[in-house]
């Protein structure tokens, strides 16, 4: 057995309105070069001016990672020459980056983890190519959109914990609203830096670098595939190669090539950036804008709200439903009401109907109304949910509902037993079996028709009392 | 007086008198720039169609030259080398713009050494530059052809890049005024990078007034260039002739006090001893001039570290012209032999080695002993320059030790204190202060020029001492064949 030694390298695209260093539109296009300026073609003479709703996004999510923010904004040049960086260097940040020295705290399972985060930096996307059989294709698009790229430190020790970090990783760019963090759209890739060493040692081993994926299934895939293969070398004596390797859709990886030096990228500070300070009052109004994170909502849920893990977790997955869950209590309902019905039946609803979150005509004060009455067993919990599906299905009020159609349940026993009377008097031979035969069963057929009378609107338990009541009764009288 | 002679306010004068038309002038200058193109070589590309648009500016209607290293869209723009021969940019320069808003009238981009390196004017992919004073001589560089077509006569002004002495250094040579503004005064937003840090827009004109004209046309804070100054109110022109009494400069007195020179130095005696009777002539007309010891580590510090801080920016800054995005395609049958044919054959020698030196000086194990460290030295020039200028408003200085070389003739083996006083303009760009060269005598019939350097954001003050200076000197207007004394 070994030891696995897992860093990740993430990358994620920001979502800005135009590009990292121009005014080219960042968006997602299949249409190729449709999206591209002097600038991002790295033509004689272009300057590049910074966009500050990039460097804001990098910041808060270098808060919400727990990371130290530098005291001024500056860029660096890394310097290497390819197809796809026009400029033949990129934009980054090495000196003093928008993070630094961070954690993140996940759940692997119902096992907390803290993953550290050694920085974030902003810099930007390089250009995509295209091969062919004998040429290759630039597509700019890509080209100048800002990145973010977090780098954890070392400490990460199965596939199981790369993903789940991963996941909550994307959870927070959601949360903060940086990034759509699309894997399909390539929009957050992952580089996993991966070594084995023995139970014991204090050394490192040799590192192998798989770089670009995107899926979080092909992450674990690589992962796995990585400790077998090189516990299998390790166990029969061998070493194990410094590295690239990548992986294919058969899950295995392949080596693309062997590292004999690390790259001197001759990054210094870019002179055609001055620094920017950054104030305290600057950085604190970013913070305020950061929401309560999906890992404190779980534990939030389950300690003060008494969840399970599992409905905590599957509740506080997405902001909205999270922040719609939250509300539906403050509103005043039961948390464990508000949690059923919210996974349930407003889950259940919009997906049935095909309904964005964003679209949810019933608000949470709404959900809390009807919740109320169910409560108080003014609706029973079936009408509850067929008016919250009509709700949503027609866009309007619960509560307008029940009113509208006399749904509320009659508690009035007064008025239930003016009901069983006249259902008993109908019905003498009923009765007479209920009496004389003993045929216990005829109850039911007196809630049948006090429902039938009502609407379904009484109450049955009220209902099936006062019919034993009154048939009890008159048996008695039949004695005498 | 004949069109080579005019000012832009000469011209401005005809132009509004309607004595002749923008049209006209542009021919004259056209054709002018067709007939001495053979000898001096000034044009890159020379554009034969006048295209004006007219405004209210002081510009409006006058013929200039740019150098092509400034974005022209649809007009070709080489910066002079191989490897970008044919190409036809997309896009226009900041400054090139606000010109054609001015109304000024393009004649022609304008011969450099390649990509703004080198400063000969003698490394052109068409051709050397030749000094309009004498065809056996260098005009200097980087802006070689702008220089040499206002000393000329073709046009009245020409814009130029500076980024360690490109404008200031063939003005000298050329009997003209080169004028370089605080760093940040002028936008760089489509002007073709060497040095971002040092790199300086700035204008070649005949006379002081005309370099602030044109000034006051290109300044202002340009969002296409962060490092651009906000806009300031000063109008350069109107506060020409402000007076400059008890304004007080100073000089090295390593390099310009002649009892530091032994009688084989002779020219560089013969220039500082114009240099000493002009600043006489400067006190009597209310400037306090006296000699500074700057030390002579920091003198003797300027130029190496120009050289290791310029470089190491070139090499990031030109590694887009790989023939890749544009220019010619390398042949290869790999991306990284592709790339490197074409700049093997794309760039020459001279630039080729200030890449590998960049290249090593920017390597993880010399970094911080050579970039770094360059750096820092500049620092500390930077810092005793504003130390000094808590005292002074200006530098004065020999723009240069001697008259233009001739080809050739020009070595590295001069004696040390001349090359100290050939490479002292560095210190403009090293601070980013505003510094202008203009001519303030002959010498064996060809030109000197005396530098003035000034504070930081104060370009209006360095524009109205200059002005003085001019007057007192007397050399304004002049025109290459002019007589000389």
């Amino acid at each position: 057995m070994y030891k696995v030694v897992i860093g990740l390298e993430v990358h994620c695209e920001v979502k800005t309105k135009t590009k990292n260093f121009s005014n080219s539109i960042n968006t997602y296009s299949t249409v190729p070069n449709e999206h591209v300026s002097t600038v991002d073609l790295g033509l004689p003479g272009i300057l590049p001016v910074p966009n500050k709703e990039a460097v804001r996004k990098a910041l808060k999510t270098a808060m919400a990672l727990n990371c130290k923010n530098p005291d001024e904004v500056i860029f660096d040049r890394k310097n290497y020459f390819y197809p796809d960086l026009p400029k033949g260097y990129q934009i980054t940040q090495v000196t003093k980056p928008c993070g630094i020295q961070g954690y993140l705290d996940i759940f692997v399972g119902e096992e907390e983890k803290r993953v550290y985060i050694h920085q974030l930096h902003l810099e930007e996307d390089t250009a995509s190519l295209e091969h062919f059989a004998n040429y290759s294709l630039i597509d700019y698009n890509r080209s100048g959109i800002p990145l973010m790229e977090i780098v954890t430190e070392p400490c990460i020790s199965s596939a199981d914990e790369a993903v789940s970090f991963l996941e909550a990783l994307r959870n927070i760019f959601l949360y903060c609203g940086v990034s759509e963090a699309r894997s399909d759209k390539g929009q957050m890739r992952c580089d996993v830096n991966i070594s084995l060493m023995k139970e014991g040692d204090t050394k490192l081993g040799t590192k192998v670098e798989m770089k670009n994926i995107n899926a979080f299934t092909s992450v674990r895939a690589a992962i796995e595939y990585e400790i077998k293969r090189q516990s299998e070398i390790l166990d029969q004596g061998g070493t194990i190669k410094q590295e690239t390797r990548r992986i294919d859709e058969d899950g295995k990886t392949y080596s693309m090539r062997e590292k004999v030096d690390a790259i001197d990228y001759k990054y210094f500070i870019e002179p055609n950036i001055p620094p920017v300070k950054l104030t305290p009052e600057y950085l604190d109004e970013i913070r305020k804008e950061i929401p309560v994170l999906e890992f404190a909502r779980i534990k939030k849920y389950q300690n003060d709200f008494g969840l399970s893990f599992y409905d905590a977790t599957v509740l506080a997955k997405d902001r909205g439903i999270a922040d719609y869950f939250e509300e539906v209590i403050q509103e005043g309902a039961e948390p464990i009401d508000a949690a059923s019905w919210v996974m349930t039946v407003v889950l259940g609803t919009l997906n049935k109907l095909e309904i964005p979150l964003t679209e949810l005509f019933i608000t949470p004060k709404m959900l809390a109304g009807v919740l109320r009455l169910i409560r108080q067993d003014k609706i029973s919990l079936n009408h509850g949910k067929k008016i919250i599906y009509q709700a949503i299905e027609e866009k309007k009020d619960p509560l307008v509902i029940i009113e509208e159609n006399h749904i509320e349940q009659i508690k009035d026993d007064q008025l239930i037993l003016q009901h069983v009377q006249k259902a008993i008097e109908e019905n003498p031979e009923q009765v007479r079996q209920y009496i004389e035969e003993g045929k216990d069963y005829v109850k039911n057929f007196f809630v049948g028709k006090v429902m039938q009378a009502t609407n379904r609107q009484a109450d049955p338990k009220v209902t099936l009392e006062l019919i034993i009541q009154e048939l009890e009764k008159r048996k008695a009288n039949e004695g005498k | 007086m004949d069109y080579q002679h005019q000012t832009i306010m000469d011209l401005r004068k005809q132009l509004d008198d309607g004595t002749c038309t923008s049209e006209e002038l542009f021919q004259t200058a056209l054709d002018l720039a067709k007939k001495y193109q053979e000898s001096d070589n000034s044009f890159v590309t020379i554009t034969p169609e006048f295209k004006q648009k007219k405004s209210q500016s002081l510009l409006n209607g006058i013929p200039y030259g740019l150098k092509d290293n400034f974005s022209t869209a649809n007009i070709l723009t080489t910066a002079s080398s191989n490897i970008l021969k044919d190409y036809i940019p997309p896009y226009d320069a900041t400054v090139y713009k606000k010109l054609k808003q001015s109304g000024a009238v393009l004649v022609g981009k304008t011969t450099l050494d390649e990509l703004a390196m080198g400063g000969t004017g003698t490394t052109a992919h068409t051709g050397v530059v030749r000094n309009p004073w004498d065809e056996q001589r260098l005009i200097g560089g980087s802006s070689a052809g702008s220089a040499a077509c206002v000393a000329r006569g073709i046009v009245p002004f020409a814009i130029g890049s500076d980024t360690g002495d490109s404008i200031r250094k063939p003005a000298a040579f050329g009997g003209i005024v080169g004028f370089k503004p605080t760093y940040g005064r002028i936008s760089r937003y489509g002007l073709f990078a060497f040095a971002s840090s040092l790199d300086h827009v700035g204008t070649l004109t005949r006379c002081v007034e005309d370099a602030a004209i044109v000034t006051d046309v290109l300044k202002g804070k340009d969002p296409l260039d962060m490092t651009s100054l906000e806009n300031e109110d000063l109008n350069y022109y109107e506060h020409l002739h402000d007076d400059i009494k008890g304004r007080k400069l100073f000089y090295f007195k390593e390099t310009c006090d002649l009892e530091n020179y032994s009688a084989e130095d002779e020219e560089v005696i013969a220039v500082l001893t114009k240099f000493h009777e002009l600043l006489d002539r400067l006190r009597k007309e209310g400037f306090e001039i006296e000699g500074i010891s700057f030390g002579k580590d920091l003198l003797n510090a300027i130029y190496p570290s120009y050289m290791t801080i310029s470089c190491a920016e070139a090499t990031s800054n030109n590694a887009n012209l790989t023939g890749i995005q544009f220019g010619p395609r390398g042949e290869g049958s790999s991306i990284e032999e592709i790339m490197f044919d074409a700049r093997t054959k794309g760039f020459s020698e001279l630039i080729k080695r200030r890449f590998i030196l960049g290249s090593y000086i920017l390597q993880k194990e010399n970094q911080e002993r050579l970039f770094l460290n360059a750096g820092r030295v500049r620092r500390l020039i930077v810092d005793r320059m504003n130390k000094l200028f808590e005292t002074y408003d200006g530098l004065i200085m020999p723009a240069s030790g001697g008259i233009a070389p001739k080809f050739g003739e020009r070595s590295d083996e001069l004696s040390e204190r001349y090359l100290l006083l050939e490479n002292h303009l560095a210190l403009g760009n090293f601070g980013g202060f505003p510094s202008i060269t203009l001519p303030m005598g002959f010498l064996h019939g060809m030109p000197l020029g005396i530098n003035l350097t000034g504070r930081i954001k104060e370009d209006g003050v360095v524009l109205t001492m200059a002005q003085k200076i001019e007057d007192v000197a007397g050399y304004r207007g002049i025109v290459a064949g002019d007589q000389n004394v």
